[in-house]
């Protein structure tokens, strides 16, 4: 079993009666970058704020580098940037760190050495001397990062760290992460921008309405599972056959009747040159059973492209007719619409 | 230890910083320069007597009434310094990266009590230091038990900043305040009904004034440093600084344990609480 920094078992978080969270089971590697995806509302705070002790579960278990939440010396070894970063306004942007890398336990030496690189890092070399009262929530949030990352921490966690930043903060907190990654670090991202996720993640956890829905690897998902979409006629039985013989698994997204427009179109004496392309053709009607539009749609899952030459073929031969075979890569936007559902929950 | 020392700094700088410390500071001066011009234009008029017991019981009249105010000016600094300090950071989530550090957060509580304490205190020492010193100067009288009387104001103060916290920990800024100027109210007007009930001897309402002092003793503290202070030829002259019943040394004693475990009960709370 590898070595878990984040071990959980039905975490639970009620308030009043409302859930936020319902079950949280989830464990997270050491120097895994994991990501934690869900819609505003889904608990991916709360989870975070039990994991760091500031909450305190209804029920279930946690371990966090091995300790309970919150145990007071392993606090020293974790970073934290939370959603609302709202700080001391009325110190400076270096003094705002001095003060938490006191807090950390930092001697005076270290300190020294290390706050000057990290607002180097996240770009406030300029700002060091500037009351926080002055900064825009971007340069609050980089400030944050970097109070997070002060004492080199193993496991960092970061709530929405990119909330309030333009691109270049973006791209800059993407940096960190990968840099933070490469040091073996473990980092705890919570977020509903796939983007980000999708750039930075080794793997990720689907949570909505307080249950974790889905976890998968992302690197799985670079390997190149495919999304392939096959319009075809009719979705026969040789068909079927045909690509179960394939070993595939697929997903019928439309099937038939268009026939039923058809028929009316039929019966109404419908003016020549009006809209369906396919029964144009006044009076041959045999033509048109003949020349029967593609009516079904099937999603189709697959792990290697080699596969989609034979998958034409193997439809041919059926006696299919074959209208598209369009492969697409799976994104994580769609994965996540997928394991999350369309429905904006609204939250 | 650290870590209670660190949150103490932040405490003394957020009042620096805001400039809470500057407009105290000044407007204490002002308000001693004000004192000492009154007591001056009294005292040269005293001369006129020549009997020294009249004029020390004008004396300590005086800096009684002074006395007085700057017990009410420590209360309210004292609930208004205060209120905000948890509830504020609790509602604007600036105390979630700080409880997330290696510290307790009964350590945090307590480097705020003690921040807090200790600039009451120079407070305290800025208003009736200068007020004693001034007048001592001028006409070389000093108060009885100085010293016991300002440890008692001192004391009305903790209890104030303890019972802060602890509201603090559960409601927002605005309802600690409320509750807290409710409670000042509510011993105040317990004090005066004690007074009133023994100088018109109904024991009905001296007993209902003294279970009042027990929900919050600030006044009954305040009568017992008054008491202390106060000439013995003062004592017997009824004054709104103190009169009829005087707290024993067991509701001193009671007061402090209320400072303490109002700040127990603050501690517990914060610890268990979701920030
Ligand atoms: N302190 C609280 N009191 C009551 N409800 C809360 C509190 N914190 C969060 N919630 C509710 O719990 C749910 C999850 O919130 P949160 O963890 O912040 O979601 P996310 O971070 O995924 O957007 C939400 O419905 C939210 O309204
Ligand atoms: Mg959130």
């Amino acid at each position: 079993m590898p070595d878990l920094v984040i071990d959980t078992t039905g975490l639970r978080k009620i308030y009043g009666s409302k859930v936020a969270v319902a079950d949280l089971t989830l464990q997270v590697p050491k120097g895994e970058v994991f990501g934690f995806l869900g819609p505003n509302g889904a608990g991916k705070s709360t989870s975070v704020k039990m994991l760091l002790g500031l909450v305190a579960p209804t029920s279930g278990v946690a371990r966090v580098l091995g300790q309970a939440p919150g145990h007071t010396p392993t606090m020293g070894r974790l970073g934290f940037l939370p959603e609302h970063f709202r700080f001391h306004e009325w110190l400076q942007a270096a003094e705002f760190l001095d003060l938490h890398g006191r807090l950390l336990g930092m001697d005076r030496v270290s300190r020294r050495h290390r706050i000057p690189e990290l607002l180097d890092q996240v770009g406030l070399t300029d700002q060091a001397r500037r009351p926080l009262a002055g900064f825009s929530k971007g340069m609050l949030q980089r400030v944050g990062l970097a109070q997070a990352l002060l004492n080199n921490p193993e496991l960092v966690f970061l709530d929405e760290p990119t909330s309030a930043l333009d691109p270049f903060g973006r791209r800059l907190v993407r940096r960190i992460i990968r840099d933070l990654a490469a040091r073996g670090t473990t980092v705890f991202l919570n977020s509903h921008l796939l983007g980000e996720v999708e750039a930075t993640c080794d793997r990720v956890a689907f949570i909505k309405a307080g249950r974790v829905l889905r976890t998968l690897g992302l690197h799985d998902l670079e390997m190149g599972l495919l999304h392939v979409e096959l319009r075809v006629n009719a979705l026969t039985p040789e068909l079927t056959s045909a690509l179960q013989s394939l070993g595939l698994a697929f997903r019928v997204l439309e099937d038939g009747p268009s026939n039923a427009p058809r028929t009316s179109i039929a019966q109404s004496s419908a003016p020549a040159g009006s809209a369906q392309p396919l029964v144009r053709s006044n009076g041959s009607a045999a033509a048109v059973a003949e020349a029967d539009g593609p009516t079904a749609t099937l999603e189709l899952t697959l792990t290697d492209e080699q596969l989609l030459p034979v998958i034409a073929e193997r439809a041919l031969a059926s006696g299919a007719r074959l209208y598209a075979l369009t492969p697409r890569r799976l994104s994580l936007e769609q994965l996540f619409l997928d394991v999350v559902g369309t429905e904006d929950s609204g939250q | 230890m650290r870590n209670i020392t660190t949150i103490t700094w932040l405490t003394f700088q957020e009042a620096r910083r805001r400039r809470t410390a500057l407009a105290a500071l000044l407007l204490g001066l002002a308000f001693l320069a004000f004192f000492m011009t009154g007591f001056t234009l009294i005292s040269n008029s005293l001369n006129r007597f020549d009997n020294p017991f009249t004029r020390t019981a004008n004396y300590n009249l005086l800096l009684m009434a002074g006395l007085y105010v700057v017990h009410f000016l420590l209360i309210m600094l004292a609930i208004f310094a205060s209120v905000d300090t948890v509830s504020g950071e609790i509602s604007s989530h600036t105390i979630q990266t700080i409880v997330t550090k290696p510290v307790q957060r009964w350590q945090v509580l307590l480097g705020k009590w003690l921040g807090l304490a200790i600039m009451l205190v120079l407070y305290l020492g800025l208003l009736s230091g200068g007020m004693f010193l001034g007048v001592y100067l001028l006409t070389g009288y000093l108060p009885p038990n100085p010293v016991e009387g300002l440890l008692l104001l001192m004391l009305e103060a903790l209890m104030l900043l303890s019972v802060s916290l602890l509201c603090g920990t559960r409601f927002s800024t605005l309802t600690n305040g409320l509750v807290l100027l409710m409670l000042y109210g509510v011993a105040f007007i317990g004090s005066w009904i004690e007074q009133i009930g023994t100088l018109f001897q109904s024991d009905a309402a001296t007993t209902l004034g003294i279970v009042t002092s027990f929900i919050l003793p600030v006044e009954a503290v305040w009568r017992r440093a008054a008491y202390l202070m106060e000439t013995p030829l003062a004592r017997n002259l009824p004054s709104p600084f103190s009169m009829g019943s005087v707290p024993s040394s067991a509701m001193v004693i009671y007061a402090v344990i209320y400072v303490v475990v109002a700040w127990l009960l603050a501690a517990r709370a914060f610890a268990k609480r979701d920030l």
